[in-house]
């Protein structure tokens, strides 16, 4: 910043960054990462690059090959791509991209050690979809994601609505979110429901300027956060056409699709297994059913709305138990049978139309 | 004359990447981060000027980072340090606390000598610099910038 090269000491031992992978990634992530582009940034990254980390960055002549398998496996690309694959279910849109982006690291690497340039791509992304797709776990997955390819140097991630960015008087959103910004340096800042930052309705409000400072930021320090924001698609639309800045600025507009029969039921499965209960054979053909009559209702919300039916048959089997009363075996407390299920509502209710009910808190939420 | 005071003061100035891994560390370590700046060189001067509130919730030292080049923006004539604090119980001190900007030219200071009663002597250092006001102290004197 203020310091001459020269006067820098080359053998100063330095504590490495604390993500070991990330960090010897970085040091090929090209000239991007040379925040205020001084010559002595890039003096440095070379030093570092030669430092301990044992990084394989070697010139190649222009006529050398590369093994794109080889260089993949080094980078752990399948095996985190893998991860994300059987984490989710569904979400082809989604995967598809992050796989995009890992090639592209991958890409990236190779053509600076043919010294062809390689800057970072803008990752800043927008997840639009129905209620229940899974926007915010994905992003907060993402986080993880990006930091294991390499793209970010923490991966932690920040949540903020618009209560945390808006300040309340004249002079108070600027501070509060640049504060935010701060803290979601290194990792993902996800705005979650983002069109509340713009209220047309108001010309006084300071969702405005919030949007400025965002915006400052997504291009300023691209390389230092990425920032997501997720909502319902037809209101992140009508934020977009009012803000095309942030429109053009988000690099990755990624629709979630609704889950199919197939997708529910596998969601509920592993969401079984995760609390270590089982439906049993009759139990699993009644709740695919379950799920069939469900997805016809109103105010259907996806995966969330799957995870709330396995919280009341959970109550329903606790009910049947301790109703039955006597001794009873550890199957018994892990196993849901089919009275649980058929005891919904929703198999009761279908010939009429379905009140608001209690025994659905989904939807009312 | 070259002020040496807090961590690495006898070294040559930092890089940037070696402050942001400075930064880093103490971040690390779970201590918050604090940019200050002053113009009265003195050794005993150590309350400065803040720049802005410490970072209590930051996880990458690039936020720090942000801050310091935009005081290094604001007040390039003056001394700017970084301080890390550590609020753990029974230490809750300044556990870190390095200079990352300086003026070009540092004037140095003269020893003043006080006849006190007795033919006693005081002795006091006395910055250069401080002749001035606050403010005018480093900047203008020098035209040449980046000479140093």
């Amino acid at each position: 910043m203020t310091v001459p090269a020269e006067r820098a000491v080359r053998g100063f031992m330095m504590p490495r960054p604390a993500n070991g992978t990330a960090g010897s990634v970085l040091a090929v992530s090209g000239p991007g990462r040379a925040q205020d582009g001084s010559p002595e940034a890039g003096a440095d990254r070379e030093t570092g690059a030669a430092g301990p980390g044992g990084d394989d960055w070697e010139q190649l002549p222009a006529d050398a090959l590369v093994d794109l398998d080889e260089e993949g496996k080094a980078l752990r690309m399948s095996s985190i791509l893998e991860q994300l694959d059987s984490e989710f279910v569904g979400l082809a849109p989604v995967k598809e991209r992050v796989r995009e982006i890992a090639a592209l690291l991958l890409i990236d690497r190779l053509r600076g050690r043919y010294a062809l340039s390689s800057s970072r791509p803008s990752l800043h992304m927008c997840f639009t979809g129905s209620p229940g797709t899974g926007k915010t776990t994905m992003a907060m997955r993402m986080g993880e994601l990006l930091a294991e390819l390499g793209y970010l140097r923490q991966g932690q991630l920040v949540t903020a609505t618009r209560d945390d960015l808006v300040g309340q008087y004249v002079g108070h959103t600027a501070p509060k979110t640049k504060e935010v910004l701060k803290r979601a340096m290194g990792g993902v800042l996800l705005i979650d429901e983002a069109y509340y930052l713009y209220r047309p309705e108001n010309e006084r409000d300071y969702g405005q300027e919030a949007i400025e400072i965002l915006l400052q930021f997504m291009e300023a320090h691209r390389d230092d956060l990425v920032i997501i924001l997720a909502g319902y698609k037809e209101r992140m639309d009508v934020f977009f056409r009012s803000n095309p800045g942030m429109a053009s600025r988000i690099g990755h507009h990624i629709d979630f699709p609704d889950f199919s029969l197939c997708d529910l039921v596998q969601i509920a499965e592993r969401l079984l297994k995760q609390e270590q209960y089982r439906l049993s054979p009759q139990a699993t053909e009644a709740f695919r059913e379950y799920i069939a009559l469900r997805m016809q209702q109103p105010r259907f919300s996806n995966a969330r709305s799957i995870r709330n039916a396995i919280d009341r048959l959970r109550l329903r089997q606790a009910g049947r138990l301790v109703a039955a009363g006597g001794r009873i075996s550890r199957t018994d407390l892990i196993e849901i049978s089919d009275a649980d299920v058929r005891g919904s509502r929703v198999f009761s209710d279908t010939a009429v139309r379905p009140p608001k009910s209690p025994d659905h808190p989904d939807q009312t939420a | 004359m070259r002020i040496t005071q807090g961590t690495f003061s006898y070294l040559p100035d930092l890089s940037t990447d070696e402050i942001r891994a400075q930064v880093q560390y103490a971040i690390d370590q779970g201590w918050s981060v604090a940019v200050e700046f002053t113009d009265d060189p003195h050794p005993r001067n150590v309350l400065w000027e803040m720049w802005g509130l410490p970072m209590f919730e930051i996880s990458d030292a690039s936020a720090a980072m942000h801050e310091v080049t935009a005081c290094a923006a604001a007040w390039p004539d003056h001394y700017i340090r970084v301080s890390a604090y550590d609020s753990a119980l029974g230490r809750q001190t300044t556990a870190l606390s390095f200079i990352v900007h300086r003026p070009d030219h540092e004037p140095g200071f003269r020893l003043d000598r006080q006849e006190a009663s007795d033919r006693r002597i005081r002795y006091s250092l006395h910055a250069y610099a401080t002749d001035k006001p606050s403010g005018e102290r480093y900047g203008s004197r020098n035209g040449q910038r980046g000479g140093a």
